[in-house]
């Protein structure tokens, strides 16, 4: 096991690719979940702020 | 297709074509001038500059690493089988440097002498175990006896 | 119309393309983790030792399968670009700038594994040779067409403009790609080839086909959500997007 983790010496080498490799994927991956749910978000809130709007405009004609 | 879609395609395609022979005009040029590094025989031919820093590349011969006992410093010859370079450097060598390896290393040339301030090892394209490149060694060395 | 055309059509409209991907999606980013999984296990575990570079040989599975998608990526980009420039097809403009940011990530991991790997094995993090400095290239061309599709604010506009640049760029990677035989360079040159044989052995050239195949899955996953996310924002004002917004809404409360 030590072995495996030294890579004949070169560990820190190996094992820093696999780890930038490992979380640069991951945070891409998340990115767009993030994304989807700061839109959907907004577009209720849009939503929201025409249904709130509507009935003072049936009162004002 | 419509008459619009065909001009827009046809103005894209224009453009694209343009900027491709562009690039390949200036790749083409960059060719005879982008020279990363020169080989003996190449300085020798007098291509290189000659009091100005550039990159040696070449074969570290066999048999003629010298260690100095008391520093880093070492000397070697560089060949490109051919002409042969002289190289002195004084500093820790990459963990792929050995007699055999192609190394690139960057100075000057003083007195016929390359004076190396970095030297970087170059390796090829090929990977295998260790035990496949004894048994092709081994193979070719029975192949030579033979003839 | 014929019935290819139509069912191009029914696909390319956004809320049915926006369903399609949301059930790929999950498998995409399933088989390319399980193939990632296999292909790391075959490459730090199952290959053998290289003869020369020993154990730092292994950043190979992810360099070179990052490099791969860098350039497959912006091939993909840019052929969307033109589809989105000629024919103005929504679905096109946002397939290629979903592609941007995930092109980015691979171009960068290149890079930085690179780097690690040159330090132990050249000597050096960095060099200017025509490789690595084309490569350097194809990582700003990236953030330019991100970045410029982020300055405008008109979404449609910003994709032209910004597939335009991506259109461009393309020719850099031809340059990237056979840098290594037009010019004398410190890196060394392809390993793997398509035409003629390749210069790896057999126990390991399969982890890093294994890895190939994982990142190509994983970003066929990574653009379909980045695409479905894209059209919800362009297709903001619309019915179809009120309902999952206020679906997802509901199921929050």
């Amino acid at each position: 096991m030590t072995d495996f983790l030294a890579m004949g010496g070169y560990g820190a080498y190996v094992w820093t690719s696999i780890a930038v490799f490992l979380v640069v994927l991951a945070l891409e991956a998340l990115a767009p979940g993030v994304q989807r749910r700061r839109v959907l978000a907004e577009i209720r809130g849009r939503v929201q702020r025409r249904a709130t709007r509507a009935p003072r405009n049936d009162e004002t004609p | 297709m419509t008459p619009t879609r065909k001009r827009r395609l046809i103005l894209v395609s224009l453009v694209l074509a343009a900027v491709a022979a562009a690039a390949g005009l200036t790749a083409l040029a960059l060719q005879q001038n982008m020279t990363y590094l020169y080989s003996p025989t190449e300085i020798e031919a007098g291509h290189a500059p000659e009091s100005a820093r550039f990159r040696l590349g070449g074969v570290v011969l066999e048999n003629s690493l010298r260690r100095a006992s008391d520093s880093l410093k070492v000397d070697f010859v560089v060949t490109d089988r051919f002409r042969e370079m002289p190289v002195e450097y004084t500093g820790i060598l990459p963990d792929l440097f050995r007699e055999g390896q192609s190394i690139v290393a960057t100075g000057t040339v003083q007195n016929g002498r390359f004076v190396a301030t970095e030297v970087l090892a170059k390796h090829d394209e090929t990977y295998m175990p260790k035990e496949v490149k004894d048994a092709i060694d081994k193979a070719k060395s029975t192949h030579a006896d033979a003839r | 119309m014929n019935a290819l055309t139509l069912w191009f059509h029914k696909t390319g409209s956004p809320p049915t393309f926006y369903r399609i991907a949301g059930v790929l999606v999950p498998w995409c980013y399933g088989i390319g983790l399980v193939l990632g999984l296999v292909g790391l296990y075959g490459g730090l575990v199952a290959a053998p030792r290289d003869y020369q570079q020993g154990d730092a040989y292994r950043i190979i599975f992810v360099h070179v399968p990052c490099a791969w998608m860098g350039l497959f990526a912006y091939f993909f980009m840019a052929a969307n670009a033109f589809v989105a420039l000629v024919w103005r097809i929504k679905l096109s403009e946002i397939l290629a700038m979903a592609s941007a940011p995930i092109g980015a990530a691979f171009t960068f991991i290149t890079l930085v594994t690179g780097s690690l790997w040159g330090k132990p094995m050249w000597g050096t993090w960095w060099t200017w040779d025509a490789r690595l400095t084309s490569e350097l290239v194809l990582l700003f061309l990236y953030l330019g067409v991100m970045g410029l599709y982020a300055a405008i604010e008109d979404r449609r506009q910003a994709a032209r403009a910004a597939g335009f640049l991506a259109l461009i760029g393309i020719v850099n990677l031809p340059i990237v790609h056979f840098s290594v035989n037009w010019w004398n360079t410190l890196h060394q040159g392809s390993t793997v080839r398509l035409i003629g044989p390749s210069k790896i052995d057999p126990a390991m050239i399969w982890p890093l086909l294994t890895m190939a195949l994982a990142t190509h899955v994983w970003f066929f996953g990574s653009v379909l959500a980045r695409t479905r996310t894209g059209l919800l924002e362009l297709d903001a004002g619309k019915d179809w997007v009120r309902r999952i917004a206020l679906a997802e809404g509901a199921r929050r409360d």
